[in-house]
């Protein structure tokens, strides 16, 4: 460091000013906190609300509860949201796993493998991922009336993976490259062919970063709304759908509570996987865009 | 990098002339065989992605170019379909319905105010999560007490679903709702057009502008703090070292954080959907098309169409003047250069 006076009086004043700044750090940072979580803990907050309560103002859990859930899974009421929730869950499943199936190969060519067109390949997967959904829909609609398929979940799975996959292949490319290769070179020395080096040395090596891909993979797909709207009916209706569309216990009235209680039960589980992988997905959301 | 270790096989001591030869041929088998290693690992992703997107994407341009089935609107009669010509384009960009204008209320007389709605939440989303993300960034990227949690605090906007932000910002802007008490006021947030623009406007900017935060705060962590250390004994003031250090350095991260923000503004849909239905003013282009599916399937493929060219339009403004490029970024250094 520079400041080597040892005259006192400038050295309060710095200490001063640091702690001045320390305090508008803090001051700034539960801002950005209060902004962040306050409409999550709301939501929260209403859906273990009594429903005569519902715009009761009180900023704390009062007149808790459990029946807003019940109005969720109620299938008097028309709601079925285990099956939407069963029906996200293997849209965004089997979405996931194909992405990755296919990602994994084009990411590690991308990350380590010369060739022709890299540039282009690259291109083309990124311009795929930055494509407008409803580009999608219109032509995908027509088809999958035609052929029987509205209404199935290869019609949601398929439209998901043109915007599962480009990210996929993206994040792993940049988590590759970031890779301790030479260890592969050690493998390749010691007589590995440059598939077994893939597999035995690699693919462990790799095993963090497809898993936080996973992570993103299953989230974007999992978020989904655009197309499942259109392509799906009743049977495969998912969340997202479900809780734009809700019923709730009296007809023409918004269902606030039970709505804010669907909105926990769907995204609790996202919020606790995001809170325990933060860095990790961190990691996943930014690589590529620096370097 | 491994690849170069496969030409040193190459015999140690052979003449001149045989070395040269020699190592073009094993190069050349070392390329070679990882540029079919390369066609057989990349090819499965890229037919997959020519299925999911290339093929619908032709199929819509050649529904573009088809005559809807259905009644004729002038003459009544019912209409076949066949060749269209760019009559669905010309319905859209002239706002024409058969040989007059769209009588005003109908999907065709919205194109323009559509576009219009779609880049007024485009820039103005933009532009406040870019200012706010960049401000929190700075805040992420000092050392404090908490820091960690903060963090994990802005990931959870960015981890709810749009449906579900959609229908708890709709629940907070309700008439009855906090907003109003908060703020003493009695407005009808989404029954009116500034305020329900307002209202996906705030929404938007609180479920993104964690992501845009987190862009910011990777590029600006590759600063090397000794560059601040330096400008600081030279006597640059803050704001001098924010504009001659922090942001031309952020640079590179902050455009292509704003290039994939605004092609996702560009199709926003969710939202407005969700929360106004597209009413009152906030109709997007691709809430325009979703209407116009179940009105006549090729128009809507015309109008889809014009949508996917505006946004690549916009992309390719972005790469080539405004210096976004995300694909240089994505590609390994040493094939940086090689091509544009």
């Amino acid at each position: 460091m520079t400041a080597v006076s040892i005259d006192s009086a400038p050295k309060t004043a710095a200490r001063r000013r640091e702690r001045l700044a320390s305090g508008r750090t803090y001051i700034s940072a539960a801002l950005i906190f209060i902004w962040c979580l306050i409409p999550f803990y709301w939501m929260i907050v209403t859906a273990f609300r009594d429903v005569g309560y519902t715009f009761d103002s009180t900023p704390f859990f009062t007149h808790v509860t459990w029946d807003n859930f019940n109005t969720v899974f109620s299938e008097s009421l028309g709601n079925h949201f285990g099956r939407n929730l069963l029906n996200s869950l293997f849209v965004a499943g089997v979405t996931t796993v194909v992405a990755l199936l296919f990602g994994v190969f084009a990411a590690y060519a991308l990350s380590r493998l010369e060739f022709r067109f890299k540039f282009l390949v690259l291109g083309f997967v990124l311009g795929a991922s930055m494509f407008p959904g409803v580009a999608l829909v219109t032509p995908l609609f027509q088809l999958f009336t035609n052929i029987g398929w509205y209404g199935t979940y290869q019609a949601l799975i398929i439209p998901n993976i043109s915007f599962v996959l480009p990210l996929t292949v993206y994040t792993l490319t940049s988590f590759f490259r970031e890779m301790p290769w030479e260890l592969e070179e050690s493998a390749r020395i010691d007589g590995c062919t440059q598939g077994q080096a893939f597999r035995k040395v690699i693919m462990p090596l790799a095993a963090p970063a497809v898993f936080t891909t996973a992570i993103l993979a299953f989230i974007a797909s999992w978020n989904e709304f655009l197309i499942a709207s259109q392509l799906s009916n009743d049977q495969t209706k998912t969340v997202t759908v479900a809780i734009a569309y809700f019923a709730g216990a009296q007809a023409h009235q918004e269902p606030y509570t039970a709505v804010m209680a669907a909105g926990t039960v769907v995204t609790i589980p996202l919020v606790i996987l995001v809170l325990i992988f933060q860095r990790k997905i961190v990691a996943g959301l930014t690589a590529g865009a620096v370097k | 990098m491994s690849t170069l270790a496969q030409p040193k096989r190459a015999p140690e001591t052979p003449s001149p002339k045989t070395k040269k030869v020699q190592k073009e041929v094993g190069q050349d088998r070392a390329a070679t065989s990882q540029g079919r290693w390369a066609f057989w690992l990349i090819s499965p992703a890229l037919v997959l992605l020519a299925v999911v997107i290339v093929y619908p994407v032709v199929n819509a341009i050649i529904m573009a170019f088809q005559k809807d089935q259905g009644l004729d609107p002038v003459t009544k009669v019912f209409v076949q379909g066949g060749p269209a010509g760019f009559d669905n384009f010309v319905h859209w960009l002239a706002q024409q319905c058969g040989s007059a204008a769209c009588a005003p209320g109908t999907l065709g007389a919205q194109f323009w105010s559509a576009v219009g709605t779609t880049f007024f939440f485009t820039v103005v989303t933009v532009v406040l999560e870019t200012v706010l993300g960049f401000w929190m960034a700075v805040i992420m990227a000092r050392t404090f007490r908490g820091r960690s949690a903060l963090r994990a605090a802005v990931l959870v906007p960015w981890a709810i679903p749009t449906a579900v932000t959609a229908k708890l910002w709709f629940f907070i802007f309700a008439f009855d709702g906090i907003a109003n008490k908060l703020f003493g006021t009695a407005i009808l947030w989404t029954g009116s057009e500034w305020p329900a623009r307002w209202a996906i406007i705030i929404s938007d900017v609180w479920k993104t502008t964690p992501f845009m935060a987190l862009l910011i705060l990777a590029g600006l962590q590759i600063i090397p703090a000794e560059v601040y250390e330096a400008a600081k004994v030279d006597g640059a003031s803050a704001w001098q070292r924010f504009t001659q250090i922090t942001l031309p350095l952020v640079k590179p991260a902050l455009m292509v954080a704003v290039l994939f923000r605004v092609l996702d503004a560009l199709r926003m849909y969710d939202l407005p959907a969700i929360m106004t239905q597209g009413s009152n003013g906030t109709t997007t282009l691709s809430i325009l098309v979703v209407d116009q599916i179940r009105q006549g399937f090729n128009s809507a493929a015309a109008l889809s169409t014009i949508t996917f060219l505006i946004i690549f339009l916009v992309a390719f403004i972005f790469v080539r003047f405004l210096g976004a490029n995300a694909v240089a970024s994505a590609t390994p250094k040493t094939t940086k250069g090689q091509e544009k």
